[in-house]
């Protein structure tokens, strides 16, 4: 692969519920390796965006997706093997979800759905998902307890240990920290920023700050349109290109 | 003096008066539901208890009904409730896993689900019409348990795919959504999620439907189900598919108003076994279902 190459590239991208079009023609790519923050008011498309890169939104049956999305120059939209393209694709929801099913369970899950039965391949695989996700010290001893009955801090760890899991080559995470603490959250944070050296991270949060600290650069997606994207320090500067994002970041919108 | 934040108020003895009350008509509501059904109980048992009996259960009828015992009958309500769920709970079941898992919601999925909350509601007179015209007289299997149980189970296939649809639906879709997103399929996230945690719920929705079988008249009189029929004691293979059976509501019908001088206690006997049957049954269902949940997840 060449390295300048995008590792995503999205092409006027339009998404729409029935009748209502949610997202106005994207246009951005994602390079290798990358942290790309996207952070946006409720109901800017920041969700639906990422359900489009993982094919998660074939689920919604009023969704119409149109344009192009290509992951290592691969056509998302239009493959017929969405499996493979949700391996490639990690996703971790806002709120966590522990699955109904043991610790280790839930982590050799979606190994065991790729067809990697091999009980010492699988072992290895939870252990280093659940280092990855700084889980591992709380949980060695209990891997065969429930995952539902973790903390929900523990639960979200849990989560992005099951994303993990099938060494996605891209990580969405969605809003990842709002349901756990700001110590957590900054474990977490910390986690992201050692998984950056082999994976690219779309990071879709509602904390501002957190894009400053973690993106390399930071997408500012207002009611479906990009309204600004950018390197994070020039969208954090006093003198963002557009006047909404220096708005939107310092809470003067409205 | 200032009052003390807990003083009974005027507006606090009310409210204790309403709550009273509200004790008093609602546990009455429960009595009024309650007593008419241990008074059904306590009837039969004294009514048709003398006459029970292993001999009762395992003898057929003689004397024109009036002596011996039910076994015929017996036997021929559990082969009809057997064959009848053998054949409505896979069905049911896989057809609720349809609708709920993979059918997209448009028009025409909705008259799907509306067909099936209606059917559910039809008559059991009704679905034996349907059953004679169908299976025994159309499909040419003739009067028999075959065609019979049939009836029954196109009876109780709406009300299987409505319990086991409202099972499958309480499993939050988050679990799903989790599923898919680390790209299990479809039918990977029903079988290991979705089916394991709504378990419970289907097989009570299914084990309930037993005592509807084994209750319903109307479906078997005209399909499978004769006044008479003397068979084999000592073996449950007595019946085969094809032969016409007795049951136990049919006789029980017929017992009572058909035959004369039948003994008092011989209609509360019948009764009590056919309530006994379902009693135990539900009974067993519940135990299935507490040991299911007290497995329960989240």
């Amino acid at each position: 692969m060449v390295n300048n190459q995008p590792k995503i590239s999205v092409e006027n991208l339009r998404l729409s519920y029935g009748h209502r079009e949610v997202l106005h023609g994207l246009s951005f790519s994602v390079a290798p390796k990358e942290i790309l923050g996207v952070i946006g008011p409720a109901q800017s498309g920041k969700t639906s965006l990422l359900r489009c890169l993982n094919r998660t939104i074939d689920f919604v049956s009023n969704a119409f997706v149109s344009g192009s999305i290509r992951i290592d120059g691969e056509d998302v939209l239009r493959t017929s093997d969405v499996h493979t393209l949700r391996r490639k694709v990690g996703m971790v929801s806002p709120l966590p979800v522990g699955l109904p099913l043991s610790v280790y369970d839930n982590v050799a899950f979606a190994p065991r759905c790729a067809g990697i039965k091999n009980r010492d391949e699988l072992d290895a695989r939870v252990e280093r998902c659940l280092r990855q996700a700084a889980l591992w010290d709380e949980v060695k001893d209990r891997l065969h307890t429930l995952g539902t009955k973790l903390s929900g801090g523990q639960q979200q760890r849990l989560t992005i240990a099951r994303a993990l899991s099938h060494d996605p080559e891209i990580l969405c995470l969605d809003e990842f920290s709002i349901a756990i603490d700001p110590v957590t959250t900054m474990r977490i944070e910390d986690v992201l920023k050692e998984l950056k050296s082999h994976m690219t991270i779309l990071l879709v949060t509602n904390l501002v700050q957190q894009a400053r600290r973690l993106a390399d650069r930071t997408m500012f997606l207002w009611n479906g349109e990009i309204v600004e994207l950018d390197r994070t320090e020039a969208i954090f500067s006093n003198q963002p290109r557009d006047k909404r994002t220096y708005d939107y970041i310092h809470g003067l919108f409205g | 003096m200032s009052a003390s934040p807990f003083t009974v108020t005027p507006l606090v003895r009310r409210n204790m008066r309403r709550e009273l009350a509200a004790r008093i008509v609602l546990g009455a509501m429960v009595a009024a539901m309650v007593l008419p059904l241990l008074a059904i109980i306590a009837y039969l048992v004294a009514k048709g208890a003398p006459l029970i009996s292993l001999k009762f259960l395992t003898t057929n009828p003689t004397h024109g009904m009036r002596e011996g015992g039910i076994w015929s009958a017996l036997l021929g309500t559990i082969y009809l409730v057997v064959i009848a769920l053998a054949v409505s709970a896979p069905i049911g079941v896989l057809c609720a896993v349809y609708l709920n898992e993979y059918a997209k919601d448009n028009w025409l999925t909705r008259i799907i689900n509306l067909a099936v909350v209606n059917l559910a509601g039809v008559p059991s007179i009704v679905h034996a019409l349907f059953g004679l015209g169908a299976f025994v007289l159309f499909a040419g299997i003739g009067r028999s348990i075959l065609a019979a149980s049939l009836t029954l189970a196109i009876m109780t296939l709406p009300v299987i795919i409505a319990s086991t649809k409202e099972a499958l639906a309480a499993v939050p879709m988050s679990f799903r959504e989790a599923c898919w997103n680390v790209g299990a399929s479809r039918w990977q996230t029903i079988w290991s999620i979705v089916l394991p945690n709504s378990l419970s719920g289907i097989l009570t929705g299914v084990i309930l439907q037993v005592s509807r079988t084994a209750g319903e008249t109307a479906p078997i009189m005209f399909t499978g189900a004769v006044f008479f029929k003397k068979i084999q004691p000592g073996t449950l293979f007595a019946y085969s598919l094809t032969d016409q059976c007795m049951a136990l509501s049919m006789h029980l019908y017929t017992v009572t108003t058909q035959v004369t001088n039948a003994p008092e206690p011989l209609p509360y006997a019948i009764a009590l076994v056919l309530l006994g049957a379902v009693l135990a049954v539900n009974a067993a269902s519940i135990i299935v279902r507490s040991l299911l949940r007290s497995r329960k997840k989240w």
